[in-house]
This record gives structure tokens, sequence and C-alpha cells, in this order.
């Protein structure tokens, strides 16, 4: 009976010269909505929609809730602080307190110093870590696994508590007091200590270079703090990365390397075009975590650590928040001046964050790439 | 024939003395992670060692001169830290035992919220980017630039008026969800009082939760991503559930990223913010019963990472059994 009604001709509504409007023999719109509509597919999907939905809205709400209410006050008028009647919607909306920070401050160079600083320890720790942590996850030697328990070491114990010493070992840059010996000073090896006097007289280096004293190099104000301790693997949590980036690597099939070597492709150059291209989600994450940590980072750039002097220093992003309220957005008759200085620190700082969400939001496309193209496959 | 050949003798060329495989890619392993190698003995060493050496230093001052002196004490600033009482009257070890039960009550949370989270963050859906890019806030403060920007002095004028929140969020989070509520739902359930105070903590303490797992969720979603798509054509053609791909394939995939995170949760809960390093940094501005404050918060500090890499190895051991890695040995 089914096949005979296919086998019927369809009814032609409507010819014209280049149209045809054919009735068809269908299944009544009602039955076709139900169909889709009311069945167990659609309603699992459905609810798992809804589902995820009022999850993802819920905690980006509780993520985003602070930032609001900041977002919100920044643009309100001084006065409207002390309106009890205005809540999250500014009653005279203005940009005054962005246009004051932008004009008395140098934004931009203070952003191109951030970006500078931050993008070079980001690729460095990126590269370094990778590096690294390629080695502890496909070279057995020996010593491996007790080097990995010294990564993990360098990972609990935060610089804050060190801190101290840190500053200590950079103020005064040495490598075991080579550089002070050559330059006069004393040496001090298992509690005895060698002076070199013959070296003092003649003056290894001319008092013109005066790079370093008998004290080593004072490498305080500079970037050499953030290379060096990049460089090693060493800086804010690159413990971290060295551990992400190695489960990363001990989780790609060996095969993988086997057949590049067997193509007589050497160590580096099959971790260099076999094994970074594939990781790039990975590297990228790492990049993020690097690049926002030392973007907003205040400990390392502040006046306690590294960068001593901030206005001789590189001078950054971070220091805006801390600085003072410019001259135009205070009224000293104004009772809620307190508070609305603490309205525009809140501003700069959501002038220091802006720049990081966007690059994010660039980024994040790369981490959808990946071994997606590169032929990975389950064996 | 009369030509006289001439028979150079050819010396033998020097035997090249080839390693073996193995020995070639240790030595390789070796150059990889040389950076490191050198960058600890000549930085870390150096700098735990001064570390160590100012814990066993008390400086006193002299009676008679009033110039510092230093005696070496060995270990006696440990054994006085054991025993050692805050002004408030807090002891060490009763600190450092509630904050390492509070942590390990944290970490099953953090680890499943992140993951749960990350899955979802995975899957394809309108504003997928938007989502990505708000759940990545929280790693942005984790370096704690919230208190740079010090938002108390609003939440100090505007508590009258309740015009702007202080900016912790707690207020967003609760006002949705009470704990009294959930502890009501619960309560006709026979499931206990520890579960319930629990679940009741967990969504009070919602903003910080969602705050820290903002490191861990990114990690989750760069292992998600690290999974080929042909593991979850294959299965599906197959005739795997999701559920089954989730647990056959996706957990097994992701496992070395959960190893990861433990770790790391662990030693941010221990580093970052927790009781015990507060009460350490009190030590250290002279918040003790007592003589040499520095010296005995160092030796803290000390202990402290004693216990946690303790509490880690623990960690390490449970989670490395249940690690796959996708290859043959």
């Amino acid at each position: 009976m089914n096949s005979e009604k296919i086998m019927e001709q369809p009814k032609v509504r409507k010819e014209s010269k280049n149209k045809i409007k054919v009735d068809f023999e269908r299944t009544p719109l009602k039955e076709r909505l139900k169909a889709k509509f009311l069945s167990m597919f659609f309603l699992k999907k459905l609810v798992w929609w809804i589902v995820r939905y009022v999850l993802l809205v819920g905690v980006a709400y509780i993520v985003l809730f602070p930032f609001i209410s900041k977002i919100a006050a920044s643009f309100m008028e001084m006065y409207d602080l002390a309106d009890s009647s205005v809540k999250l919607i500014p009653k005279n909306f203005t940009v005054e307190i962005y246009r004051e920070l932008w004009l008395k401050q140098d934004y931009v160079k203070a952003f191109m110093n951030t970006l500078g600083l931050s993008l070079t320890t980001a690729v460095i720790q990126m590269f370094i870590c990778s590096l690294i942590a390629y080695g502890f996850a496909k070279f057995k030697f020996k010593g491996n696994k007790l080097l990995f328990a010294l990564v993990i070491l360098t990972m609990i114990i935060p610089h804050r508590t060190i801190q101290q010493a840190l500053l200590a070992r950079f103020k005064g840059f040495d490598i075991f007091g080579i550089f002070g010996f050559l330059e006069g000073g004393g040496i001090k090896i298992l509690g005895f200590e060698f002076n070199n006097e013959a070296l003092s007289s003649i003056n290894v280096f001319p008092d013109s270079w005066k790079m370093f004293t008998s004290d080593g190099i004072n490498l305080l104000n500079t970037l050499w703090p953030f290379i060096l301790l990049s460089l090693a693997g060493l800086a804010f949590k690159n413990g971290l990365y060295i551990f992400l980036l190695r489960q990363f690597f001990m989780g790609v099939p060996d095969e993988l390397e086997e057949s590049a070597y067997i193509d007589g492709s050497g160590v580096f150059r099959t971790f260099f075009t076999i094994i970074l291209p594939i990781s790039i989600p990975m590297m990228i994450t790492v990049f993020l975590f690097a690049f926002s940590w030392q973007w907003t980072d205040d400990f390392y750039t502040g006046g306690a650590m590294f960068f001593v002097d901030k206005f001789e220093a590189p001078y950054l992003l971070i220091n805006f928040i801390e600085e003072d309220i410019p001259k135009s957005l205070v009224d000293k008759n104004f009772k809620g001046q307190e508070a609305y200085n603490g309205v525009v620190r809140n501003t700069a700082g959501l002038m220091v964050i802006a720049p990081l969400v966007v690059m994010y939001l660039f980024c994040q496309k790369y981490l959808v790439q990946g071994i997606e193209r590169s032929g990975l496959t389950a064996d | 024939m009369t030509n006289e050949i001439e028979i150079k003798k050819v010396k033998p060329a020097k035997r090249k003395r080839n390693a073996s495989l193995d020995k070639r890619k240790a030595r390789a392993g070796w150059i990889f992670v040389l950076p490191f190698v050198i960058g600890f003995i000549l930085i870390y060493i150096p700098m735990l060692y001064d570390s160590i050496s100012s814990s066993m230093i008390f400086s006193d001052k002299n009676p008679q001169t009033g110039i510092m002196e230093k005696t070496f004490v060995g270990w006696q600033a440990y054994a006085e830290a054991f025993t050692a009482t805050s002004k408030g009257g807090t002891d060490f070890l009763e600190i450092l035992i509630t904050g390492v039960t509070d942590m390990i009550l944290d970490i099953p949370m953090i680890l499943l919220f992140s993951l749960f989270m990350a899955v979802l963050l995975n899957q394809k859906m309108a504003g997928r980017a938007v989502f990505r890019a708000i759940f990545f806030v929280p790693v942005i403060l984790s370096t704690g630039i919230m208190n740079t920007m010090g938002s108390q002095s609003i939440d100090a004028y505007m508590s009258s008026s309740s015009g702007i929140d202080d900016g912790s969020g707690q207020d967003a989070a609760t006002q949705i969800v009470s704990a009294l509520d959930v502890q009501e739902l619960f309560s006709g359930m026979a499931i206990g009082d520890g579960m319930l105070t629990y679940v009741a903590d967990i969504i009070n303490r919602i903003y910080d939760i969602v705050n820290r797992s903002g490191v861990q969720m990114l990690i989750f979603l760069a292992g998600l991503q690290s999974i080929s798509p042909a593991i979850y054509e294959s299965v599906q053609i197959d005739g795997a559930t999701s559920w089954e791909t989730f647990w056959k394939i996706t957990f097994p995939m992701i496992s070395p990223m959960i190893l990861v995170n433990a770790v790391y949760t662990v030693i941010d809960a221990f580093t970052t913010d927790s009781r015990v390093m507060q009460y350490i940094r009190d030590i250290k501005a002279g918040d003790l019963v007592g003589k040499h404050p520095t010296t005995i918060a160092t030796a803290m500090s000390w202990i402290y990472f004693l216990v946690v890499i303790g509490i880690l190895g623990l960690v390490a051991a449970i989670f490395s059994a249940y690690v796959f890695y996708q290859r043959k040995n």
C-alpha cells in the first residue's frame, strides 16, 4: 500500500513557463512536529541544554558579579555614589574616570612596558618549560625521578617565603663568588676565606665598566632577574608548567617519535617538528598562565622586589593602581571622596585587566586546534 | 705486470665509539633538562641554603654593647616552633592540623567542579568563546590583583546605603542559594550530619571554590582538547553511550591531567592563602609569645613545607596508580 502511494503521480497544482507547483503526499505538519519534538531524544537534549546553560550562566554570574559592580561604578559620576537610589545603573553616565586616568598617566607607555616584560617572560618560560618537560617525559636517565622531585619542590616553596634570599641573590648576582673574586673581593668556601689581593691590585675590569662591584652585579631594576629565572625554569609557578607539559608529553605515543627516528630525524628535530606542533593547546595554556600572571603580578615588580624604584625601572600597568588619584577627580568637600578614590582605583584595575581578556578571546580559538590536525590516532 | 702497485697502508679509521641508543637518549635527556639543572644549582640551592641557615641563627641584642649578635643554635628553633603559641593563644600544631583537614576536604570538590566545568565548556554550543573568557577571569585574579585594587574602602562607605556591593561576590553567590535552603532540602534524607555540613559548606563557599578552580579548569580544558576526535568517532561507531564514552575514553585520557591538578590543588591550597601561611606571616611580624619571631617563623615554614611534601607524596601515590598513559611500556 505504501509503495502504491509513492508510485502515485504527484498532483500538479499550478504550472507556468518555468515554475511548477506540485502537491506531494506528505505527513501532516502536526504529525511531523510531534515526531520531532515529542521524542525522547529531543526531550533529553532539551533538558541537557537547559541544565547546561543554567549552570554556566549561574557560575558566570558568580565570577562576574564583583566586576559588574566595579564596571558600573566606573561609569558613575562622583555624586552618584552618595545617592542611595543609584545601584548598578549609573544615573549620570560618564567616562570621566577613564579619561582622567588616560590623560594623567602614560597608559600607552606602561602598556608597552608591561607587554614587553610579559611577552618576554611568557615566551621564554613556555619554551624552556616544554624543553625541560620533554626531557623528563621521554628520556630515561639516571636521576630523572630525583630531578623531577626537585621541580616539584620548587613548586611547593613559594617565592614569598624565600623573598629575602631571592632579593639578595639578584642584588648581588654572582656565580659562586666568581665575579666578586675577579673584582678583588673575598671568596668563602666551606668556611675558609680566600682573599684575593693580587687580583684586586691589577683590577681585571677597567673602572669605566663598573659592571659589578666586589659583591657581584646589581641586577635590581633590570629585566635580568625575570629573564634568568625564566631561563632556568624557576620563575613564578614554572614547576606547574613543567609538570603539566610532562604529563602531556607522557601521553604522546612513543611510536610517533620512533617513526621519526627511523626516518633519520634527530632528537631535537623530532622535538621541534613533530612534538611541538601537536602540543599547541598545552603550549597556549602555559603561555596564557605565564603571560597573565606576569601581567598582573605586583610581587616581583613591586617595591620590595626586583623593581625597587618603579619610576626608574620600566613603569608598568600594575603601578597604575597605586598611583595618586588625579586632582581633577578630587573634591575636598565631598564626603564620599574615600569611596570615590576606591572607585578610581578599581577603574585603574579594570584598565589593567581589560587587555588580558581581549588576549584570551584571541588565544582561546587556538585551544581548539592541536591533535585534530596531527594525524595522531588511537592504535 | 711489473707495475708496482704501491699499497698505501690505510690507517684504520679510528673506530667511532658508538654509544648505545639508550645511552645516547639518556644524554639527550640531560641536555633537555640542563637549563633547570644549571639554574637549580646556581640560583636555587644557594637560596635554600640561605633560608635554612637563617632558621638556625638566633640574633640577640647584646645588653652591654647594644650590637646585634648572631648565635648558631642548630635545630633549636624547630623544637621551639612546635610548641610556639601566638599572642592570640593559637598553637602552631593546632592550626597545622586544622589547615591540613580543611585542605583534604577541598581537593575532591575543586577537582570535580573544575573537571565538570571543563567538560561543559568543551562542548559545542552558542556563546562558548564568551563563557570560556568568563571562566578565564579567576586565573587572572589568582595573583591577588583584587587585593591590590582594594575595594574595601567602597565597602566601608557603601555598607550603609548598600549602593555597591563589597566586590567579594560572596553576597552574590549566597543570594542565589543559601546554605539553609539546602540544609532543609537534605535534612529529610538520611545522609548523616557530616555529609550535610560538607554540602552546606560547599555552597557557602561557592565563590571561593569557583575562584580557586580557574587554573584547574583551563588545564582540564587543554587536556580535553588534546584527545583525538578519531577516538570518539570510533567508539561512537561501535555504539557507546555518552556515559560509557566519558568513563572509558575521556576519563582515562584526562587522568594525567587529574594528577597535575591534584598536585597543584594541594600546593595552591597550602601555599597561596592558607590559614597556616597567614599564621606564619603573623608570627614573623612579631605575634609570638617568646623571642626570635623571625627565626621561628622560618623554621615553621620549613616544618610546614615538609608536611606539604608528605601529603603531596601521598596524593601523588594514590592518583598515579590510576593514571593512564597512551604508550606501550
